[in-house]
């Protein structure tokens, strides 16, 4: 009676999803190596400007980051005057001092010459506080800095 | 001879153990990688600074106002402008004695700077000042310096400025990197950048 099978009955066969772990696996690792954990939430505005004249900052170990700009919208109590924001926490102008000397100390001592202070300062900041900063930075000898911008046309930036 | 075949585990659920790794890495990770502008900041002032004698017309005045307006020796002018007028000033090569400027090409106008070792950027800025502005000024002067460096590095070299920083990361060989790094020492003697940065001013 094989002949007169039901035809409707018959299903296809069904998908093999073995290679599905490998497929994700993959993609797993790809992210694991051309990504790097984010360490610092922001509480600012941070628009960075853009610029052409660029240099990559390649050793993540050596760079201690700076941010300024307005507060965001989450945090609106504080005013919408610029802030400078260090390690995830508001900071005052006086306590840039600390945060260099803090990080020095978290590195070893054949790193300290090559440390670099990365200012991500969104645009729409007044210079008064870059300038502000700057001079703090002097102070206390971390005189390599980088203005932290993204890749585009100067002219952009208006 | 009876075989007996491991029971196979069931890898059902490897695929929602990676998804949920790959998606730990996606929420906690960023891609981007930090670039910009980078320069040295002037060591902290001495109580007595040495008192120096700079010839004005070795002095380019580059300032920023609060209303973000340009003005370059005292004329209002574009941003855009400002990396050619740049190249025109540190590339003029006034002097004509001994000391004289051999591989300038400039104009030689002895209003204009001497010498490229002597020739000093002055950048002012007033506190009101954005710094998107102020980001664009220093891009345009950077970008006036690499482009004479750049003139040099083919001249000498047959290869450009930003190419040997570039081969200089590259490079593995120990002869290599030094020989590279004397290279770009010469070229950046030729074009020193020198780039003085007064305190913010308020008003003028």
């Amino acid at each position: 009676m094989s002949k007169f099978k039901n035809k409707k009955n018959t299903q296809l066969p069904e998908i093999s999803t073995a290679s599905l772990p490998d497929i994700v696996f993959m993609l797993l690792f790809f992210f694991m190596v051309a990504t790097v954990i984010r360490n610092n939430t922001l509480m600012i505005e941070n628009k960075l400007p853009v610029a052409d004249q660029i240099e990559k900052l390649d050793n993540k170990n050596l760079i201690m980051n700076v941010y300024a700009g307005k507060p965001s919208s989450r945090y609106k109590n504080i005013g919408s005057e610029a802030r400078i924001q260090l390690n995830d926490k508001f900071a005052d102008i006086r306590d840039i001092k600390a945060f260099v000397l803090a990080e020095r100390a978290s590195k070893t001592d054949a790193l300290l010459p090559f440390l670099i202070t990365s200012l991500k300062i969104d645009k729409n900041t007044k210079m008064g506080l870059v300038g502000d900063i700057k001079n703090e930075l002097r102070k206390v000898h971390a005189l390599k800095i980088n203005y932290a911008t993204k890749i585009g046309e100067a002219n952009d930036n208006f | 001879m009876t075989r007996r075949l491991a029971p196979s585990v069931n890898a059902g659920s490897m695929a929602d153990i990676a998804f949920l790794l790959l998606i730990f890495f996606l929420v906690s990770t960023k891609m981007e990688t930090d670039h910009g502008i980078t320069r040295k900041l002037p060591p902290p002032a001495d109580d007595d600074p040495a008192e120096t004698i700079i010839k004005e017309k070795n002095l380019f005045k580059v300032e920023l106002n609060q209303l973000n307006e340009l003005l370059v020796e005292g004329t209002v002018m574009e941003i855009s402008a400002l990396k050619d007028a740049t190249i025109a000033f540190l590339d003029n090569g006034g002097e004509s004695d001994g000391l004289a400027c051999d591989y300038c090409k400039g104009e030689g106008d002895v209003t204009s700077s001497d010498h490229p070792s002597k020739a000093i950027i002055s950048l002012i800025n007033s506190r009101e000042t954005n710094y998107a502005t102020y980001v664009a000024v220093q891009n345009e002067l950077v970008a006036a310096y690499i482009e004479l460096r750049n003139r040099e590095a083919k001249r000498l070299y047959g290869i450009s400025f930003i190419e040997m920083k570039k081969n200089l990361k590259g490079a593995r060989n120990l002869n290599d990197k030094e020989v590279l790094r004397e290279r770009i020492k010469k070229i950046q003697s030729l074009f020193p950048e020198k780039l003085s940065e007064a305190e913010p001013r308020n008003q003028y």
